[in-house]
């Protein structure tokens, strides 16, 4: 009699157990299911409102003070600059740190130092950045408010994530590797730019890529170092200019004022008319695709190189 | 390549040299007593009063609404990834995660005043038009991926061993995600939060977008108020000289940030090291 009880109440329990661990995992996929389908429901938001604007003229129009023939020529010329820059900066920085630190850093305190170092600037807030060109390349410098600023900003800001991406694929190629080059008698620097640079260029190639989406879409800094919003010229291009006059130089462009993609959206949202909101959203599904399309391209280049790994 | 590896600890020097330099300047016009008591911060009107605290508690304030959105729903969704889920939904969320993570932040502080604030109005009808609970929740959603996908690593590194002696012993995947994994993970969940949190703060282009730019010392979400990030920018905007105090303000302002995100940047890589089970 006792018995049955005793297994009644463990059926029961066990019974009980199981629904919770039934309600669990709806709940989790529920959890899961908004946090996508918010996510989707706002960019959807985000294209319906600026579709309407998405056509050829809006990408070969300056700003305007008519909402409808404004246009994102000057911005994205002026994103496309600014990265050219920061890429330039950025990406032989980087690898070079990242390099020095997994292959040659001897292990002192001063190695750590530097390790310690970068991982707190990947915690950094941006707009910090934004405090140190200001004070720095703008006025201490003088480099003004150009795009060269505005390059080198982004690329202190995105030297963090190179660094780690590239010391990460770097750590991924084996021992065996190395040690077979050099018993072939190959010195430190063949043994890097001969074996470990070629295969870990996929890796760094990612880690570049991830940088560049999130340079594209960084706004605080660049407000802060005092990008003007109203741009209705391109920068000077090299070796051209008004008969008469002295022709544009090769890097004057580096010193042009400028404007970019976040901050004209940054600027029609904070307008009253609505009208500009539209172009706001036009411009943040363009701002959307480019980052998105970056980044798959970086998960896809991953994928395939953990699936074509010769070792 | 040593130089190009030291110019991780140059940066951290000159941001720090910069701020204390323009800082100073600063603090000789101002006592630091007036700078941390006052609750009145009006540095550009006629008569102004420069004390921190009402944008201090801006920030809290909305980051405090984002944490209670994305802290629950984060956790949740990582326990979920790391012990309920399929193999294959797990392949295909993980990359979502991250390039939900990479969408820029001006986009989200276009939703939290397009989107997000109109809805909430039509619950709180009295709720104005720059608040601080829409670009918290925003800042929520966006932190969410961060929080999920770092707790997830965290979990999914306690042993399968572990995993398995809980099944053994009879214990449901429920029981042993909340009393075996989660315990065993929470160094990293930990910091986790903590890492999220020093990220709501330096959040910059939502809360200078959707929660308004005047300074207001409150605790209430719903009123409108600047944060620090959000009067960095609203100066910076402006066109203010080189040299004069309002100038000089925003870089008081931006190390009192640094110095906020830097304790809580220290706290989640202490938490990861002094909790931290041995297995």
């Amino acid at each position: 009699m006792q018995e049955q009880k005793d297994i009644k109440r463990l059926r029961a329990l066990i019974k009980r157990l199981k629904f919770n661990d039934y309600v669990f995992s709806l709940v989790g996929l529920i959890c899961m299911m908004v946090a996508v389908v918010t996510l989707l429901g706002l960019f959807t938001d985000l294209l319906i409102d600026g579709m309407a604007r998405l056509n050829y003229d809006f990408f070969t129009s300056f700003p305007s003070r008519r909402a409808a023939q404004a246009g994102i020529l000057s911005a994205w010329v002026g994103s496309v600059l600014v990265l050219s820059v920061t890429a330039f900066v950025a990406v032989p920085m980087g690898v070079a740190a990242a390099i020095y630190l997994e292959e040659y850093a001897p292990k002192n305190l001063l190695t750590a130092i530097i390790e310690i170092n970068v991982s707190n600037l990947a915690g950094v807030p941006s707009i910090i950045y934004g405090l140190l060109a200001l004070g720095l390349f703008v006025y201490q410098l003088d480099l003004g408010q150009s795009i060269l600023t505005a390059g080198l900003t982004l690329a202190l800001l995105i030297l963090p994530i190179v660094i780690v991406a590239t010391r990460e694929s770097l750590r991924t190629i084996p021992r065996e590797i190395r040690e077979a080059a050099y018993a072939l008698g190959a010195t430190r620097w063949q043994v890097i730019s001969d074996h470990v640079i070629p295969y870990s260029k996929g890796g760094i190639l990612t880690g570049v890529i991830i940088g560049m989406a999130r340079a594209i879409g960084e706004t605080a800094p660049i407000i802060t170092i005092g990008a003007l919003t109203f741009i209705a010229f391109l920068p000077p291009i090299p070796f051209t200019g008004d008969p008469g006059e002295p022709a544009v130089g090769m890097f004057d462009w580096l010193f042009s004022p400028f404007t970019v993609l976040p901050i004209q959206m940054f600027n029609w949202t904070s307008r009253p008319e609505a009208a500009f909101l539209i172009n706001a959203a036009a411009t943040g599904v363009v701002i959307i695709v480019m980052t998105l399309a970056m980044n798959a391209l970086a998960i896809y280049l991953r994928y395939k190189i953990r699936k074509n790994i010769k070792w | 390549m040593f130089l190009a590896a030291f110019s991780a600890v140059a940066i951290t020097l000159a941001i720090v040299f910069i701020l204390f330099y323009e800082s100073l300047a600063f603090f000789e016009h101002v006592s630091i007593f007036e700078f941390l008591t006052s609750t009145q911060w009006s540095p550009l009107f006629e008569n102004p009063q420069y004390g921190i605290l009402p944008l201090v508690a801006g920030t809290l304030v909305t980051s405090a609404v984002a944490l209670l959105v994305a802290v629950p729903i984060g956790s949740i969704i990582a326990i979920y990834l790391s012990e309920f889920a399929p193999h294959k939904v797990r392949e295909v969320v993980k990359p979502f995660l991250e390039l939900l993570a990479s969408v820029p932040t001006v986009v989200f502080g276009y939703f939290a005043l397009m989107v997000v604030t109109p809805m909430l109005q039509t619950f709180m009808p009295e709720l104005p038009g720059f608040n601080m609970l829409g670009p918290g929740i925003v800042i929520g959603i966006m932190i969410i991926p961060y929080i999920a996908s770092l707790s997830e690593d965290a979990m999914r590194a306690v042993p399968m061993a572990m995993r398995e002696g809980s099944y053994a012993m009879g214990a449901t995947r429920f029981q042993t995600a909340v009393r075996v994994i989660s315990p065993a993970a929470i160094s990293g969940i930990i910091a986790a939060y903590i890492l999220a949190m020093s990220r709501a703060i330096g959040e910059t282009m939502v809360v200078a977008i959707a929660a308004g730019q005047q300074p207001n010392f409150t605790f209430n979400p719903t009123e409108a108020a600047a944060t620090i990030t959000a009067y960095i920018v609203q100066v910076a905007m402006g066109d203010l000289p080189h040299g004069s105090i309002g100038y000089q303000s925003i870089f008081a302002a931006g190390l009192v940030l640094f110095l906020m995100t830097l304790a809580f940047n220290i706290l989640g890589h202490m938490a990861r090291q002094r909790f931290r089970e041995v297995y």
